[in-house]
């Protein structure tokens, strides 16, 4: 039954570019499609007390190395992916090994990973000659009136296109998702989140469990940094690193629940729809509006519905269906 | 099996645990006592892996394992509880020893080898076996059984039992005490066991170990331990008559049942 509905909902996602939707509809698909999978990537470390505020780290690091490789030294996102990720692999773990070893948790991880961010986006700023600094970079353009689609630098003009892209990776998050919670390693985080003492004294290696989750997250979250770029065709610091972009991250996942596989998706187009619903209502003339509004319901949400508005549907759905799933199997 | 061979902590300037020497015979159970602060509690951190020797050695089956990380001490064979539960309360009870089992195996046994470990395991301290079982419903006596099937869902040869029996009342230390007493028999694995309250300890330990200010004050049968002066001196204080009742009465069941196990 859930299968089918997965189904019947992937099928119709699938079919959304063949229906004629406007460019702006597909855009804001493919941008929730991404951001989804990145906030994903996000709640499989931040669901076991993982909690980061520096994943912007990992998308810059992500969408600038491929694309300062192929701007200045010619070298295709196929090598420039692998590169990028091993890079997010490489910073995640000299981060996460002494938070790991030496047992900073908690808040001070959460400071931690926050300055790790900041590096990044100053970074970024300080090497402009390369990056463009704070005003952005564009990658290369392979595309012209003719050419639509360039393999070499994975760049297509298509929205219809990109579409399938974003779905292709927003699946790979829910994959990698669903092979973690099915898999003894969940007991070992949910275990070493909460007791680490007793999780050891089992024969959980602490350190790797939770430097194997941090490496996992860093690397989906710097794949979808540069699905971010390779769509905008344009980065820039305030994009794709910094506090920011980070905090919505934590914003987008709460609000949508991270311990629920759809939770962070939900996030993803609960935050773009509201943004896009103050732009529209107020226009730019409100500096500053959707962050303070991110803000204020960012606390409603921890104190009311710490679940997240998927995480607190799902509880409800089962609790209606507890009760009456004895009476619809006599009747 | 277990031998402790001048094992020191320093934490500082203070000496936590002094020069600590003493041996655990395969399938026996020995007292590990002592008042607060007297360095049991070191002892059995530095064994389990949880804090590191400033000198001394501790070797199991002839392997050091001082030093070693909690995991590896583990996975080496030695399981430990807490003295305060610690249960992992987003998981069912069941998940909570499944995942015993199977870390403490070293990962290198399937799904269902942990789930039936962890079964045999609760069923050995008598809690219920059913997969749906939550943390919530476990009282102060169930928490403590689940950190004995936890721990020996892992499998160990030897199990380190930190039971502060505080918080229980005469007849939940009693059944405590019996708890471990049937884990040995049943199971043949070897049992520490660390304890301040000397009385109940008493009636099931084959040897024990006195220590003061981190040093060992005395060595032996409980009742020799019980009838030796200076443990009588600094430690029993009041409480001596208690423990000679305990000794006696063990005696007279062991008569009664005609010699020891």
């Amino acid at each position: 039954m859930g299968r089918l509905a997965n189904l019947i909902g992937l099928v119709a996602l699938l079919a959304v570019p063949m229906l004629g939707v406007s460019d702006y509809v597909l855009h804001l698909g493919i941008t929730i499609l991404i951001w989804g999978f990145v906030y994903t990537a996000w709640s499989l470390m931040g669901r076991f007390g993982l909690v980061s505020l520096g994943h912007g780290a990992f998308l810059g690091i992500g969408a600038y190395t491929v694309t300062m490789l192929w701007n200045h030294a010619g070298i295709s996102p196929w090598l420039g992916i692998p590169v990028a990720v091993a890079l997010a692999v490489l910073v995640a773990v000299l981060i996460g090994y002494p938070c790991f070893r030496f047992r900073i948790t908690g808040h001070y991880f959460a400071l931690v990973t926050l300055a790790l961010g900041e590096i990044v986006l100053m970074l970024i700023v300080a090497l402009r000659d390369w990056t463009g600094g704070s005003l952005g970079v564009t990658p290369a353009s392979a595309l012209s009136a003719d050419v639509s689609f360039s393999l070499v630098a994975l760049q297509v003009s298509s929205k219809g296109v990109f579409f399938y892209v974003a779905v292709g990776l927003w699946l790979l998050g829910l994959w990698v998702w669903k092979r973690v919670d099915s898999s003894m390693a969940r007991y070992a985080l949910e275990a070493a989140n909460e007791q680490e003492d007793a999780a050891a004294s089992v024969g959980v290696d602490v350190t790797r469990t939770k430097l194997t989750i941090t490496v996992l997250s860093a690397a989906l979250t710097a794949l979808g940094g540069i699905a971010y770029g390779q769509y905008q065709l344009y980065i820039n610091p305030e994009t794709v690193s910094g506090i920011a972009k980070s905090l919505e991250i934590v914003f987008a996942v709460i609000a949508g629940g991270m311990y629920v596989r759809l939770g962070p998706t939900f996030g993803a187009a609960f935050t773009l729809l509201l943004a896009e619903g103050l732009r529209v209502a107020f226009g730019h003339d409100v500096h500053g509006l959707d962050g303070t509004i991110y803000g204020l319901m960012l606390v409603i949400f921890i104190i009311f519905m710490p679940e997240g508005i998927l995480g607190r549907l799902a509880r409800l759905w089962e609790t209606r269906r507890a009760p009456t799933s004895p009476r619809t199997a006599s009747a | 099996m277990l031998s402790v061979d001048g094992l020191t902590k320093r934490f500082g300037g203070f000496t936590a645990v002094n020069q600590v020497s003493f041996e655990v015979g395969e399938g026996e159970i020995l007292g590990l006592i002592g008042p607060n602060g007297s360095g049991k509690s070191t002892t059995f951190n530095l064994i389990a892996g949880t804090l590191t020797p400033t000198a001394g050695s501790v070797r199991f089956q002839g392997r050091e394992i001082g030093g070693l990380k909690p995991n590896l001490v583990c996975r080496a064979g030695i399981a430990r509880t807490f003295q305060i539960p610690r249960p992992f309360t987003r998981l069912k009870l069941l998940e909570n020893v499944a995942l015993a089992a199977y870390y403490g195996a070293g990962e290198r046994i399937g799904r269902s080898e942990a789930w039936s470990r962890a079964e045999d395991a609760l069923a050995l301290v008598q809690l219920p076996v059913d997969g749906e079982t939550t943390i919530d419903g476990l009282g102060a006596a169930g928490l403590k059984k689940l950190e004995l099937a936890r721990a020996l869902a892992t499998r160990p040869r030897v199990l380190l039992a930190d039971e502060s029996l505080g918080g229980l009342d005469e007849s939940e230390m009693d059944q405590a005490a019996d708890m471990l007493e049937h884990i040995r028999r049943q199971r043949g694995i070897t049992i520490v066991w660390v304890e301040h309250i000397m009385g109940v300890l008493m009636r099931v330990v084959d040897r024990c170990v006195v220590l003061d200010h981190g040093e060992v004050i005395a060595e032996g049968l409980p009742q020799v331990v019980a009838s030796d002066r200076k443990v009588v001196e600094v430690y029993l204080g009041g409480d001596a008559g208690e423990v000679q009742a305990q000794v006696a009465a063990r005696a007279r069941s062991e008569t009664g049942a005609g010699g020891t196990s």
